[in-house]
């Protein structure tokens, strides 16, 4: 609680205190009208007030006015017929307690929401004339040498110098499985360090590293404000000034209409009390905070769970999703190569894969570092003699002593030995040794072990279709489009002809779903804009791919974008829930005003009660951890 | 150029008018508040001193808000 809302809960008890205590008081007329008074001015001097200055500056219709006018015209009908003065006390009460409670629920979330996000490294340690000194982050320049200790937050991106380390980037990404890191390694601000000390050499400045550029991301993310609140702010400017129109048509037009037409008593006080019950049901605060709270509140548990949204209107467009497109290199397939298998082998297996990473260990190729991987061994080059290597075909080599051949079907070819055609998908490697054919190796990019999953939990939240593009040719498109269970697949597309295919898709659809596109950040900047919205996976440390993207997950896992969607629906309904909730519970009070069955307590409900619960609906919007 | 201020108010209407206020404002192309960090983004407009034109932001926010701050 701050200083103004302990103010204000010091009013509001002393206020409820004193009218509980009058209604004891055995007093009567003007001496009773005189001392409810002191409670009402106690809890409402400051509506009255802004109301006066509302008026003053010519902005008269906010709910300060409303309460004004109703509590005000509820006391004159009371010394009017010397009645009840705790109903025109107690809906101002009541109003500042509901005025208390959201911005004491609005403070709590807003707290909770950083602390989500306190990933802001306060300092940096710099090592000065053999002294650890803490210097402020963005006095760091590119290329000093910093120290994390353990415990610490890296405060900037960098490479590691000396030492080596577990990571905590749960921060970060939402993973909470450890990471390993050692000297060479790129590491970025935002992790916590948790064992060694690690010294780095800093690569950005403070405010181009990751963690500035995330926490401006999020920070600016309410910023964008989706189209459910700018409908709210719109409706609330015409809703209000309604409402005061109508307020004053039923106090003065049923009265006339009674005594001018039906020559029957006015009847003024009911009417003007049911006039005033509509004024206290008129205020649109339950809508016009809960809105903006669930974005928040949803926006700010996306990003605990590694998904960054840009804004509210993305969250918004992303429950829409109905066409998913990825982009199969990088988001559904880990776009590293591995060996995959080996058939036909004439050899043992392991001794294949040895012959083939020895006679590739001149190459720095994605394929024979795979090749090497698989073999698992350091290499010893010294058992390699006379290596050659026949562009576009593979490489010769002779190991320890005996000739060797790893190559496509072209070189088999060449060097007169029959091979055997391979029906697996991928990049094959014909091996022949000491002049006969030894047996393939297949390699290929492999599936990464959530995405079947990923699709499934997709389509399970809702999205019709889904898309892969990818340059690679047909059969291994199809390959893993069958196995992952994808709706469609385009092949062998370049660069430009997936913006291509993302509009025509995006002609396509129908009505009110949305095209989203997932990329792994890497050259697909133009498609990532051109999609509904843009979702960049893997993004940490990309730049291109945050400023490009509308949705950024922090690691590569396929699964966060089912669970992006969730989030999205998640918020979203409870956007909706609230919105018919307080517009209805309004209406039908409204409505039992008008006729007169809704008293002021019930006023206070569709008021008060109303928004409460419309905040605490929205807070739901937070917890995100078990979708 | 954008610039963002922390700003204090204490009920979302009451950020929606500060953002009417200060889109109204002389030399303001554009102005975003966001209730739920406190923060006001002000882009001015070309040829506009930031500062002159922020007090003519506050003094037009506190007509609409007069319980708001914008901390300059």
């Amino acid at each position: 609680m701050n200083k103004k809302q302990k103010k204000m809960l010091i009013r509001i008890l002393a206020a409820a205190a004193l009218m509980v205590g009058l209604s004891f008081l055995p007093v009567e007329g003007g001496l009773r009208f005189l001392l409810y008074l002191i409670p009402y001015f106690i809890i409402g001097y400051d509506i009255l007030r802004k109301a006066f200055k509302g008026i003053k500056n010519r902005q008269p219709f906010d709910e300060s006015l409303l309460m004004s006018i109703a509590t005000i015209g509820a006391i004159a009908i009371a010394v009017c017929d010397d009645g009840d003065y705790t109903e025109a006390i107690a809906v101002m009460l009541f109003y500042q307690i509901g005025e208390w409670f959201q911005s004491y629920a609005v403070g709590k979330s807003r707290r909770n929401i950083s602390e989500l996000m306190d990933i802001r490294p306060d300092y940096a340690n710099i090592e000065i004339n053999g002294k650890l000194e803490q210097v402020d982050p963005d006095e760091v320049e590119v290329g000093s040498v910093i120290l994390v200790q353990p415990g610490e937050k890296v405060p900037i991106d960098g490479i590691i110098l000396e030492g080596s380390s577990t990571l905590n980037t749960s921060a970060l990404t939402g993973e909470s499985l450890p990471r390993e890191a050692g000297p060479g390694d790129e590491i970025i601000s935002g992790c916590i360090n948790m064992t060694g000390v690690l010294k780095i050499r800093t690569t950005r400045e403070f405010g181009e590293s990751t963690v500035s550029k995330i926490l401006d991301l999020v920070e600016n993310a309410s910023s964008r404000k989706s189209k459910s609140e700018d409908f709210i702010t719109k409706f609330a400017r015409v809703y209000t000034p309604a409402v005061v129109y109508c307020a004053i048509a039923l106090g003065v037009l049923p009265p006339l209409v009674r005594m001018i037409g039906m020559g029957l008593s006015p009847d003024w006080g009911t009417w003007i009390y049911r006039a005033l019950t509509f004024l206290v049901i008129s205020c649109p605060c339950a809508l016009v905070i809960s809105i903006p709270l669930s974005f928040f509140a949803g926006i700010g548990g996306a990003s605990k769970e590694g998904v960054l949204v840009k804004g509210s209107n993305y969250l918004e467009s992303l429950s829409q999703t109905k066409y998913l497109v990825f982009d199969k290199t990088g988001t559904l397939t880990q776009g590293v190569f591995e060996v995959n298998g080996v058939h036909h082998a004439a050899l043992e297996e392991e001794k294949l894969l040895e012959y083939a990473a020895l006679a590739e260990s001149a190459s720095s190729h994605p394929i024979s570092k795979s090749l090497q991987k698989a073999y698992g061994k350091g290499i010893d080059r010294s058992r390699v003699w006379d290596i050659r290597e026949i562009s576009g075909e593979g490489v010769t080599a002779v190991v320890d002593g005996v000739p060797v051949a790893a190559g496509n079907e072209k070189l088999m070819k060449r060097l007169g030995v029959e091979s055997v055609p391979c029906h697996h998908t991928g990049t094959i490697i014909h091996m022949a040794v000491d002049e006969k054919y030894a047996g393939h190796i297949v390699i290929s990019d492999i599936v990464k072990p959530h995405s079947k999953e990923a699709v499934a939990a997709l389509k399970r939240a809702g999205v019709e279709e889904i898309v892969m593009l990818t340059g690679d040719d047909h059969r291994v498109a199809e390959s893993v489009g069958a196995s992952l269970d994808i709706d469609r697949i385009y092949a062998e597309l370049l660069p430009g002809d997936k913006v291509e295919k993302v509009e025509e898709l995006l002609g396509e659809k129908k009505g009110k779903g949305k095209v989203a596109f997932v990329g792994d950040g890497i050259n697909d900047a133009p498609v990532l804009s051109r999609a509904d919205i843009g979702i960049a996976m893997g993004a940490m440390g990309s730049d291109a791919a945050i400023e490009a993207a509308d949705v950024v997950l922090m690691d590569d896992d396929p699964l966060k974008i089912a669970k992006a969607i969730k989030i999205s629906r998640k918020c979203l309904k409870i956007v909706y829930e609230n919105i018919w909730f307080a517009i209805g519970i309004k209406i039908i009070c409204l409505f039992l005003g008008a006729v007169g069955i809704a008293n002021m307590w019930l006023a206070i409900f569709a008021d008060v009660g109303v928004m409460i619960l419309a905040v605490l609906n929205a807070i739901r919007a937070l917890f995100v951890k078990k979708l | 150029m954008k610039k963002t201020y922390k700003i204090d108010v204490d009920c979302a209407n009451c950020a929606n008018k500060m953002e009417d206020a200060a889109k109204k404002t002389a030399g303001v192309k554009n102005a975003v508040v966001n209730f739920m960090t406190l923060k006001m983004q002000v882009e001015f407009e070309e040829g506009h001193e930031p500062k002159a034109v922020m007090q003519e932001v506050l003094k037009n926010c506190k007509k609409v808000e007069d319980d708001c701050e914008i901390f300059l």
